[in-house]
């Protein structure tokens, strides 16, 4: 008899664990769905294909650098200076448009931001700080280095052709929608099916194992800076080509969005787990609540107060989850 | 309050201040302690020995509130208590003092001593009245500490006596210490027990742990030998000597069969060979000669210098000095990428923490060492790993319902097959074996042993690393023992026995035979 009491109350709670795991694993897929199926009830303008191609592009720039953020703290290292890179590598693109050509001026704006991230690797290895502080100090390098390459001033492209890559359209989308999904695709590609990608997930998750297995932990870690750089270049191209133009403080904050995003999809603060896909879930999330604000015309005050919350959610659920699954 | 105290301990007081009756604790499918009854007396030393994993220290953490007991009682000054936390066992006037020092670093001396306790008047510290405390505590216990130095400056053993002024800061009558003077050198060491035997002189009762037998006699009124977890008799510190006291603690029963042991390897080559290493304060000229096919055990005391030597030959720790050949050859290795690139692997002490990716599969833990080698073009081929793995988890006899299951859900002994499932992927011709059977099962165990022995007499040299001596005896070819850093003694495995190995490793001076 007592045998058989025993079972059923150890079966909900294995349930109750199950669900507990899908609910960590699932529920901002679920959030998204929801909030997906609720606008496009609710508004007739939300699933109107030219809206979300729209907030694809709008997207494209933050999604670009959440995708490379969320495989540094999978790898356990926050990038602050990504927003800096990206305002320093719009401005490297346009003088460079300015001064020889278009093309030349989005290849350097690019190879500025993958220099700047092995800058980040470099100095944060030879110093041995804690990347939150490394690349918090050199962000305000790089937002110095803007300002001295602007004088302050906005950098304006007259070639027009340098606004192809923002504003012109391949079968339907943006360029720059192609590009955050062609960067979406290889990053997540890189990170769950190559040898680099395990040894992310391995370095992040315990170092000292992996290093005691011949991982050579420097150059992973040195990998995902250069990763995060070349990301917030592209991006910052992207953005200035939008526009045509760049100013020294732009992309202030992003950095901070790109990590929220990251968050918001689920992947850990604390390193060893996450996927790509989950950041740009996370910045599809905050994108279409913005959306959502605007189309419902509601106050956009509001919108902050939203997803503030949403953020301390995704957070405070990991720890919980994580607590209780030890 | 001091007044009572003091009279109340006086020698003829024959109520014992603590009395732990028939305590027990299990941690796990391991009986830490087994029915263990203790009676400590106001006003004197009593000294905890046995060897490593006897139980000592889970006894003492029961008393000081660390562990709840899962049997028998604790009683302080008659009562009978049972404690949740420290906190309630300091209520009762019982301090633990632990290995490590818990001292903030920044604040002085009398800030730490009196942390959490400061006279304040709303919220306002009196520091005149903070200070004349710490005086009148310090005259009492004749310290002579500097109140207003911070604690990092402090040497070890002065750090020491902020704690052991700490606990009597918060009225401890009972204090618990569990290797003090491991971290301490003799001089300090010396003053140290000075300290103890005042403490005990003005009322208070003094529980050591002690691997240091010399200094428990010296210092000792009492002392409890535990074997195995369990009781083998209290006596009068002046009745026992470190032979007596040596030929209590050993003799363990191995709770697992040892497989039999093929022959040691006559004229193997040397693979892996140590001369000279040197890691200042943490090891002095470490020399050793490891055979193909061969076990080479390494025994001594936990912090004895066992994991040390197996990090260095591992190019985990920087070395200051001497050199490691590998096939005859000198080489350096500049961390342990290296020695894997060379065909040495190594199963390290702590499982969680320097082996396990906790949150990652079965699968990816399997084949992080090797998974440069099931790819192409830097693509892992799926395939080809699951294939590995799954011939691994049968070669180490994995228990997992899935090779996909995060390795956090697995027990520790399958835990520990999967760490050596990582090395056999790579086919090493050495493994360094830091604690292989800690905290697994009965049955994995065994398994483990099995398996040791296996490798070996497939022509793998093993250097194996326990605590348990009878593993080390049962499994190797040959025993090295350390002791403080050094390797003291080497034995062919006919010529070694538990009493000779714990003799060596406990120094205690050998009997004519």
């Amino acid at each position: 008899m007592s045998t058989t009491t025993t079972e059923p109350t150890a079966a909900p709670a294995a349930g109750a664990r199950r669900l507990g795991t899908i609910g960590r694993e699932y529920g901002i897929v679920i959030f998204f769905l929801i909030l997906f199926v609720g606008l496009s009830l609710s508004t007739s303008t939300f699933l109107q294909e030219r809206n979300l191609l729209n907030i694809l592009d709008q997207s494209a720039p933050l999604g670009i650098i959440a995708c490379a953020v969320t495989i540094c703290m999978v790898c356990g290292i926050f990038d602050l200076s990504t927003g800096a890179i990206y305002g320093l590598s719009a401005v490297v693109a346009c003088k460079v448009a300015n001064a020889a050509s278009p093309d030349v001026g989005v290849l350097a704006g690019v190879l500025c931001g993958l220099a700047l991230g092995l800058v980040n690797a470099i100095v944060i290895h030879l110093t041995r700080i804690n990347s939150f502080i490394g690349t918090l100090a050199t962000s305000i390098v790089f937002r110095g280095g803007a300002l001295l390459v602007t004088g302050g001033s906005i950098v304006t492209v007259l070639d027009e052709h340098f606004t192809t890559l923002g504003t012109s359209d391949l079968l339907g989308a943006k360029y720059s929608v192609w590009v955050f999904g062609a960067f979406f695709l290889i990053t997540a590609f890189v990170l769950a099916r190559t040898t680099f990608g395990r040894y992310v997930y391995a370095v992040g998750g315990n170092e000292e194992a992996a290093r005691l297995s011949g991982v050579r932990t420097a150059v992973i870690r040195g990998a995902c800076y250069a990763l995060s750089g070349l990301a917030a270049g592209i991006a910052g191209v992207l953005a200035a080509s939008r526009t045509a133009s760049a100013q020294a403080d732009l992309g202030v904050g992003l950095e901070l969005s790109a990590i929220a995003a990251a968050v918001v999809g689920g992947t850990s603060i604390l390193g060893g787990e996450g996927a790509v896909w989950r950041g740009v879930l996370g910045v599809l999330t905050l994108a279409i609540i913005g959306n959502g604000f605007d189309l419902l015309n509601i106050d956009s005050t509001y919108q902050q107060l939203v997803q503030g919350v949403l953020i301390l959610t995704a957070v405070a659920a990991d720890q919980l989850l994580r607590r209780r699954q030890r | 309050m001091t007044a009572e105290q003091i009279t109340t301990a006086g020698a003829g007081d024959v109520r014992p201040r603590v009395e732990a009756i028939e305590l027990s604790k299990r941690f796990g499918g391991v009986q830490a302690v087994r029915a263990v009854s203790v009676a400590i007396a106001a006003g004197s030393v009593h000294g905890l020995v046995g060897e490593n994993g006897a139980g000592k220290s889970t006894l003492s953490k029961m008393i000081g509130g660390v562990h709840a007991p899962d049997g028998g009682q604790l009683r302080v000054d008659g009562e009978a208590v049972s404690f949740g936390s420290p906190r309630d066992a300091l209520r009762h006037g019982i301090a633990m003092i632990a290995q490590e020092i818990a001292l903030v670093p920044a604040a002085t001396v009398v800030e730490n001593v009196f942390l959490g306790l400061e006279p304040a008047r709303g919220s306002v510290v009196r520091r005149r009245e903070l200070r004349r405390r710490f005086d009148a505590l310090n005259e009492r216990t004749g310290f002579g500490l500097p109140a207003d130095a911070p604690a990092r400056s402090l040497r070890t053993a002065d750090q020491q006596k902020v704690e052991i002024l700490r606990a009597i800061a918060r009225d401890a009558r009972v204090v618990l210490m569990d290797e003090p003077t491991a971290a301490l050198t003799a001089d300090e060491t010396q003053r140290l027990l000075t300290t103890i035997r005042a403490l005990a002189a003005e009322g208070t009762s003094v529980v050591l742990v002690s691997h240091f037998l010399e200094e428990v006699l010296d210092v000792c009124d009492t002392v409890s030998i535990m074997r195995d977890g369990a009781l083998v008799r209290t006596a009068p510190a002046a009745d026992e000597t470190p032979q007596t006291l040596v030929d209590a603690m050993i003799g363990r029963a191995l709770d697992v069969m040892v497989p039999p042991r093929r022959s040691a390897p006559s004229d193997a080559p040397v693979v892996l060979e140590a001369r000279g290493l040197r890691r200042t304060g943490v090891l002095e000229d470490i020399s050793l000669q490891l055979h193909a096919g061969e076990i080479l055990g390494l025994a001594g005391l936990v912090g004895s210098g066992r994991s040390e030597v197996a990090r260095a030959l591992f190019g985990a720790d920087r070395i200051s000095a001497g050199e490691v050949l590998i096939d005859g050859s000198v080489v350096r290795l500049r961390g342990p990428r290296d020695a894997v690139r060379r065909g040495i692997a190594m199963l390290p002490e702590s499982r969680k923490d320097q082996g396990l990716l906790m949150l990652r599969s079965v699968r990816e833990n399997a084949s992080l060492a090797t998974v440069s080698q099931l790819s192409r073009g830097g693509i892992v081929r799926r395939g080809a790993e699951r294939v590995q793995t799954r011939d691994l988890a049968g070669r180490v006899d994995l228990r997992a319902a899935s090779l996909e299951q995060p390795i956090v859900s697995l027990s520790g002994g399958n835990q520990q097959k999967v760490l050596f499932a990582k090395w056999l992927a790579r086919r090493p011709s050495v493994l360094i074996a830091d604690e292989p059977t800690r905290g697994v099962d009965v049955g994995a165990k065994s398994q483990i042993h099995e398996l040791l022995v296996e490798l070996a007499a497939g022509g793998m040299a093993v250097l194996l690393i326990s605590s348990e001596i009878e593993e080390v005896l049962g499994l190797s070819h040959r025993v090295l023992v350390m002791r403080a850093g050094r390797i003291v003694a080497e034995y062919a495995a006919q010529d070694a026995t538990q009493e000779t190995v714990m003799r060596a490793a406990f120094a205690a001076p050998t009997r004519a035979s």
